[in-house]
């Protein structure tokens, strides 16, 4: 259409050039696109805005000079800089059993069957009580006279209460409860994208359902499960209350987020606090490039579940 | 990233619906495990409602009596009141806002092909992407130095950053399966742009917005981490009053906290049941439903 219009202007349009509005439309811009308005400015000035301000914040530090001055404290600082480790070794663990644990109850429930719907709305039961909900009913559960405690001296497993809150596994346990549905969810909607021919078409040839699943369905899968692992790896990434409830906030489960809060909101210093918060999403970034780069290794075949 | 943009997939799926038979060792194990996960899930839960009805438990596998006390007790201390009152008028606001927000842009973005729309859609993707806690620090900065942190509108305006974003994800499927010839047709028949709207969107749009409203709603009452970054002492919604409770320190009995907490997840299952009925649970986490 355009190149039509480039062409022969004088053919198409006799009187002379077009209206500026009409040239504009035939490229998708007209009043419709007032409509984007409100959100846009709205995202700019609370999304857009705050991560520049909190960018320039981050080079002006309250103390010690240069512009880099809080990066430098920060990768100098062994307490500061540990929690990087610690939020990684807590997130990426987390986010891989949540994934892998998925695919076979995924793949066993890929079909139609009754009370499927039933299955996956007590699976959203976790996301609704939230990490707050779920820490406290660790706290309690997993406790030292709570009822698996108690279960493992009963059977004579343990003479001592099992340690299992106020340290890493707490967390863990926590970033599974809430973690794992989010993700058996997500593969779930995947599989159920896979055309189910495909694997009728490779049972036609005589191939077992392991061959189906290793030469059919999980590679046409993979591609699906990076962008699962990435957004699982965000949520675990990115723990919190958690952390503080069940985890030990100043030892073992300092993750990286408590840092920042406690950089910007008890010590007040915004400019650190901002700092760690650019830390803490490039940490993220480069984990989330380095899998959505692996992926973009693989086959994408024409059938779903490419995510 | 790329699973918040897929089309919604239909592909035909065999319609006969099998009962599912645990078969194989394989079959045993998996479902071993689902049953493991929803067991401990289950305990998880009772040992939280149970303890917020104990007169007293340590140690014992049920607790020594009951009583409903605690109840009061949690109510009058932490002031439930007033903490449901400012939750309640938080998800409300938000609600309403971010579906008068987001619908208008939904369409937009579902409607036209324009330089520029790449951005405009990783705009409205990141927030939903990127971990509150990440953007919340600087946000919360920003309202803090503006003073609306501590208010209502402080929480409110950080409580809409994720859910516009959310709503236009979630109503561009909807208006992308209505046919733009009805509009056409009523332009034709003389209708502004303000009555297709009224008369001829809105009508066919319910449902998504309803579904989109549910969930920005249960997203806004558990929403922790923004809330929480933002909120004072007046502008605490429920989850926040209980994380304080749980972390704060003071002496409490842990009964009363539970009695909160039980409070909470049965307003956050009444409202998640609500929303089963009108959206698939995929939904909850993703745009692609399996219908």
């Amino acid at each position: 259409m355009t190149t039509a219009s480039g062409l022969a202007p004088s053919v198409l349009h006799p009187i002379g050039r077009r209206s500026l509005r009409h040239r504009l439309a035939d490229r998708g811009i007209d009043r419709v696109l007032l409509l984007l308005l409100p959100g846009v400015v709205f995202l700019v000035l609370l999304f857009v805005y705050p991560f520049l301000y909190g960018l320039q914040l981050s080079f002006a530090p309250q103390t010690g000079s240069g512009p880099l001055a809080n990066y430098q404290t920060f990768f100098s600082d062994s307490y500061l800089r540990d929690t990087i480790g610690t939020t990684l070794a807590l997130g990426v663990p987390a986010a891989l059993v949540n994934v892998l644990a998925s695919v076979p109850i995924a793949y066993r429930m890929r079909g139609r069957f009754r009370g499927k719907r039933t299955l996956t709305t007590l699976l959203v039961v976790p996301i609704a009580l939230g990490t707050v909900l779920t820490a406290e009913g660790l706290i309690a559960y997993l406790g030292p006279s709570g009822w698996i405690n108690k279960l493992l001296r009963d059977f004579n497993l343990v003479d001592q209460p099992v340690l299992l809150i106020h340290n890493y596994w707490g967390v863990f346990f926590s970033l599974v409860i809430t973690g794992f549905p989010f993700a058996f969810l997500l593969v779930l909607s995947y599989l159920s994208g896979i055309d189910p021919n495909l694997e009728r078409a490779a049972s036609v040839m005589g191939a077992g359902w392991w061959q189906r699943f290793r030469r059919v369905t999980f590679p046409l899968l993979v591609p699906g499960l990076a962008i699962t692992f990435c957004l699982s790896f965000v949520l675990a990434f990115s723990v919190f209350p958690s952390a503080n409830l069940v985890g030990d906030p100043s030892g073992s489960t300092r993750v990286i987020s408590i840092a920042a809060f406690h950089a910007a909101f008890e010590q007040f210093d915004y400019s650190m606090g901002s700092a760690i918060s650019m830390i803490m999403g490039a940490v993220m970034l480069a984990i989330i490039a380095l899998v959505l780069g692996w992926r973009s290794t693989l086959f994408r075949g024409a059938t779903g579940g490419k995510g | 990233m790329a699973a918040a943009t897929n089309a919604p997939s239909t592909v035909a799926q065999p319609t006969r619906r099998r009962r599912f038979r645990p078969t194989g060792i394989g079959g045993l194990l998996v479902w071993g495990m689902v049953a493991f996960f929803f067991i401990n899930l289950a305990a998880l839960i009772a040992t939280v409602v149970l303890d917020s009805f104990a007169t007293t438990w340590f140690g014992s596998w049920i607790p020594d009596g009951f009583t409903t006390h605690w109840y009061g007790d949690a109510w009058a201390e932490f002031d439930l009141t007033s903490v449901l009152t400012v939750t309640a008028q938080v998800a409300v606001v938000v609600v309403l806002v971010s579906a008068l927000i987001g619908v208008p842009a939904a369409y937009a973005l579902a409607r036209r092909n324009f330089p520029g729309k790449p951005v405009i859609t990783v705009l409205f993707l990141l927030p939903i992407l990127i971990p509150p806690i990440t953007y919340g620090i600087p946000l919360a900065t920003v309202l803090y130095r503006l003073h609306l942190a501590g208010s209502l509108s402080g929480v409110i305006l950080a409580n809409l950053v994720p859910t516009v974003p959310f709503v236009v994800l979630v109503m561009i499927p909807f208006v992308e399966q209505i046919d733009p010839k009805i509009e056409a047709a009523a332009r034709m028949c003389g209708a502004g742009t303000f009555t297709i709207f009224r008369r001829i969107l809105g009508p066919l749009l319910i449902p998504g917005i309803l579904a989109a409203a549910i969930l920005v709603l249960v997203r806004t009452v558990g929403m922790f981490e923004l809330t929480f970054l933002t909120s004072g002492p007046t502008s605490s919604t429920l989850v926040v009053v209980l994380y304080s409770a749980v972390f704060g320190a003071g002496i409490r009995a842990p009964q009363e906290v539970d009695a909160m907490a039980v409070v909470y997840t049965a307003s956050m299952l009444v409202l998640l049941v609500t929303a089963l009925r009108f959206v698939n649970p995929t939904q909850l986490v993703t745009r692609i439903g399996d219908r």
